[in-house]
Order: structure tokens, then sequence, then C-alpha cells
């Protein structure tokens, strides 16, 4: 398949982000997550290589989509799945992610994908705890799963992400999903561009490797690719724009321009969609979007991550 | 003990068959599979990743030769299935790949292709993997070169060469398509 992977050695034990992941490393993961496509298309939806593993699911967000993707991902590599969810936990009687994450692990755990909503959450358990972590979204931070799945998606579809022009609109600065985006992308070679209104641009964006866009009008018919971001209202201060009217107007995905774009462009989004808003419900259900291939990958990817932590586990000796 | 030079693994390298032998080897086992599977009906060829699936097809391309009718031939990924996934690895990490086998194996005679028999591990992992792709008639095992030290109940129904192989001798095989040369070597 690749020889990138005969010249690695994966010693990796936590998943925390990929901005410090190289190039070759993320090729790794992807190259890894395509050997296990497969399994899902069997009668027999399973391996046992985390068999006797337990793995707990630490959510302290909500999430339907990435938490059922890990659930089923380490059912399928056998493992035990623990759900831990903050409304029926002792974090509502006043208990520390650390000691929450401590009382689990004396349960012997092996395993811990973490959401929660300060960024560096998941950094900050792996300093405290044994297990692998595994980051399924902290704050405004990183997502690394969903931009693993996104630049998957990308790669099945265009064979290389190299020199594509991919743009991402809509809310970034609270977007973890943009973040971890922009690095997957770029290391993988894709020209970035953020798109969306200045008051939804993160603080320090010139930093980033990206270009940055106020007009998706001028740049949509450059674009390979094109990432639609939720609205994320449950973390809006303020009134960033004056009316959610005005943003789909300005930003939504219309049919109108994506007949102005050229006619293989992909039309990605992470999900939960807010149809009509940022996306038409005629181009998320159209013959370029791609978002339900994402959740599919998803699994794969996961599956590749949970796989891949723990042989880190073992390169790193821990008997655990 | 000091490291051993590039050289001197030179000088303690030999080898156990050239490509004669290598041809002679594929040839007999095909013939023998043939004699063994009257009318050559519902058999299926899986070779275990990497070398055995290189195995696997010229083993396909022989029985094609002897029957005059094409064979199922497919790639098993065994990584999942091993017994030393939580054991440090280093260089030799095993690697995802993915099993390619398209077509159904249930009720089929499946010819289980590798390289070399030596502990049975893999052998072992295969058979397990086979039995979630669905449930064959049989599962015969074909090698290469079948070197002794067998660690599990496990021989091969069919060998090309049987050779004792001491633990500390390292044995790999070599095919065109992926090393530029058919040769098996002992060192």
């Amino acid at each position: 398949m690749s020889d990138n992977q005969d010249k690695l050695t994966w010693t990796h034990k936590h998943l925390l982000g990929l901005k410090d992941l190289s190039r070759q490393e993320i090729e790794f993961i992807l190259d890894t997550a395509k050997g296990f496509e497969e399994i899902s298309t069997r009668s027999i939806k399973k391996a046992p290589a985390l068999r006797g593993k337990v793995v707990v699911n630490l959510f302290f967000e909500d999430s339907t989509r990435t938490r059922n993707s890990f659930t089923l991902a380490a059912n399928r590599l056998s493992a035990d799945v623990v759900e831990f969810t903050k409304k029926s936990s002792s974090v509502s009687k006043g208990e520390t992610l650390i000691d929450t994450a401590r009382n689990l692990e004396a349960m012997g755990i092996d395993i811990v994908v973490i959401r929660h909503n300060a960024g560096g959450a998941a950094k900050l358990l792996s300093r405290h705890i044994k297990a692998c972590i595994i980051n399924a979204g902290d704050g405004y931070n990183e997502h690394p799963t969903q931009a693993l799945l996104d630049v998957y998606t990308i790669r099945q579809a265009r064979g290389s992400l190299d020199g594509l022009k991919i743009g991402i609109v809509g809310d970034i600065a609270h977007s973890r999903v943009a973040r971890s985006n922009i690095w997957a992308m770029t290391k993988l070679g894709a020209e970035v561009t953020l798109i969306g209104p200045p008051t939804l641009m993160p603080p320090k964006v010139d930093e980033l490797p990206v270009r940055v866009s106020y007009n998706l009008d001028a740049v949509i018919e450059e674009l390979d690719v094109i990432n639609m971001l939720r609205i994320q209202f449950e973390r809006l201060g303020g009134n960033p724009f004056p009316s959610v009217r005005e943003y789909s107007h300005f930003f939504g995905l219309t049919v109108e321009r994506v007949a102005r774009a050229k006619p293989d462009l992909m039309v990605m989004h992470p999900g939960p969609i807010n149809r009509g808003l940022e996306i038409e419900s005629e181009v998320a259900d159209g013959p370029n979007s791609v978002i339900l291939q994402q959740v599919a990958n998803g699994l794969a990817v996961r599956m590749a991550v949970l796989f891949l932590v723990n042989q880190g586990a073992a390169e790193q000796g821990k008997e655990r | 003990m000091r490291a051993i030079t590039g050289f001197e693994r030179l000088l303690q390298m030999r080898v156990l068959m050239d490509a004669e032998a290598i041809r002679q080897s594929l040839d007999e086992l095909a013939e023998r599979i043939v004699a063994s599977i009257p009318d050559g009906g519902d058999i299926g060829l899986v070779g275990i990743r990497s070398r055995g699936e290189l195995v696997a097809e010229r083993l396909a391309a022989g029985l094609k030769q002897r029957l005059n009718c094409d064979f199922p031939c497919g790639t098993l990924d065994i990584t999942l299935y091993r017994d030393d996934l939580n054991v440090p690895r280093g260089k030799q990490q095993p690697v995802v790949r993915g099993t390619e086998i398209d077509f159904d194996i249930n009720d089929k005679v499946i010819i289980l292709v590798d390289d070399v028999l030596y502990t049975g591990r893999s052998a072992r992992a295969a058979m397990d993997a086979l039995m979630d792709l669905g449930r064959p008639k049989a599962i015969r095992l074909a090698v290469l070169v079948d070197r002794g030290g067998h660690e599990m109940p496990i021989a091969a129904d069919f060998a090309g060469r049987r050779a004792d192989i001491g633990p500390h001798e390292r044995i790999s095989v070599r095919l065109t398509e992926a090393d530029g040369i058919d040769q098996v070597i002992v060192e």
C-alpha cells in the first residue's frame, strides 16, 4: 500500500492534536485507517485487536456523532467501553477532571477518549494518568480525529492533498475542527483559506499558515474542497453578525454558489448541519456532498487511532 | 558481543532455494493441491501478507494451468489477530494494510498460503481471521518452506521444501515481484 508504513514505527500512546505530528505520522494514521475499512463490510464486523482492553468515553460536552463513532470503533476492535457523561456523574457533585480520571484509572482502564470544554484538557490528563489519551475535542483547541477523517475523505477522492485549494467557511474562532483541519491539511500540502466575517476569525489568525478571506464569492471559483462549519451559537458571545439571514446571505453554501464553483468541488461538513443556515439542503444532499462519507470514514479512522495508541503504549513498554 | 558487520552477515548467508528450486517447488505444490482436491471444485486461495500473497498468486496461476479455470485469490492481513500486539516490536512493529478478499469464502476449500511456516502463530491468527469472514468448508495450509520449530499444533498440508533451520537463524523469502529476485535465504 504505502512505503511510508514501512519506514515508521508508531510510538505515540496519545493523540492529543495534529499540530505536533509530522506529515509522515499523519499519513501513517491514514494508511492504517485504510486497512480498517474492510472490517465494516464483513458479516462479522469485529476483530480481536483490543480484546481485554477497556476504553472510557469521558465526555464533558454533548456529542452524538463522535461518541457513537468511538464506541462503535472500540466495539469493532473487541474492547469494552465505559460510557461517562457529565450529567450522570460525580462531576455534577464537584469532582475535578483529574480526580474523575484517576478514579476511572483505579478501575483498570487502558484508553481514555476525552471531550472537554477547556482547551488543553486532554494534554493535562495525559500528564496525570498512565492510560492512553485520545482527544475528542478540547475547547477551541483541537479535534484531531475529525480532521483526520476529513483529510482521509479528501485523499480517498483525490489521491492526495498536494496543491489542493481548500476553503474552511464560518465560525473559525470557536472551531477546534477548523484548527485541527488547518494543521492536517497544510501539513499534507494543501493551501487553506479561512472564509468568514472578521468577527468570527480567531485571534492571531495571521500566525496560522493560511490565507484569510472575508468574501466567499470572491474565492468560491478557485476552491477544490469547501468545509462548511456550523455556527456554534452555544459558544457565541455578543453579536458577531447582524442576523442569521445576513450571515446566510454572505456565507451560506447555496445551489447558486456551487454552480459557480469547480464542477467537482467537494462539499464537506463536520456536522451537525443547520440546514438552510450555513448550507442549503439541496447542497448538503447533492452530488458534490461527501458529508455522509465523512461519517463512514470516521469509523475506520477512529479504529486506526484506537489501535495505534495501544500499539504506541506497547512500544513504550508500559505493562498496563 | 560485538555487532555483526554487513560483510560478516554476507559470509553467514546461504541460499536455501534459488529461482529454479522455487519454480519446481511451486509446480509440485500446485500438482499436489490438484491431486488432493478432485475436480478442483470450489477452491479459493488466500495469501497471508505480504510474501504469502505473492506465493498465492503464483499458485493460482499454476492451478489455472493444470485445470484450465480461474481460481479466486485474495490477501489476508492478520495484524489484528496477532498474539503479540501488546509486546514492543520496534522496527518489526506489525502494520495494518487490510484484508482484500473479494470472493465469498463460505463452503469453499480455502488454501491458506504463506511463504514460511515457523512457529505456526501466523497460521493460527490467519485461521481466526478467516473464520470472521465466513465458514469455509475446509482450510488447508500451503507453504513454500516449512522450517520446523512449530509452537502450535499446526502442520502444513502442502510444503514446497522442509528444512530444519535453527532458532537463531533467519529465513527470508525474496520474490521477483517485490524484491527483484527469486531466492530463499538463510542467515
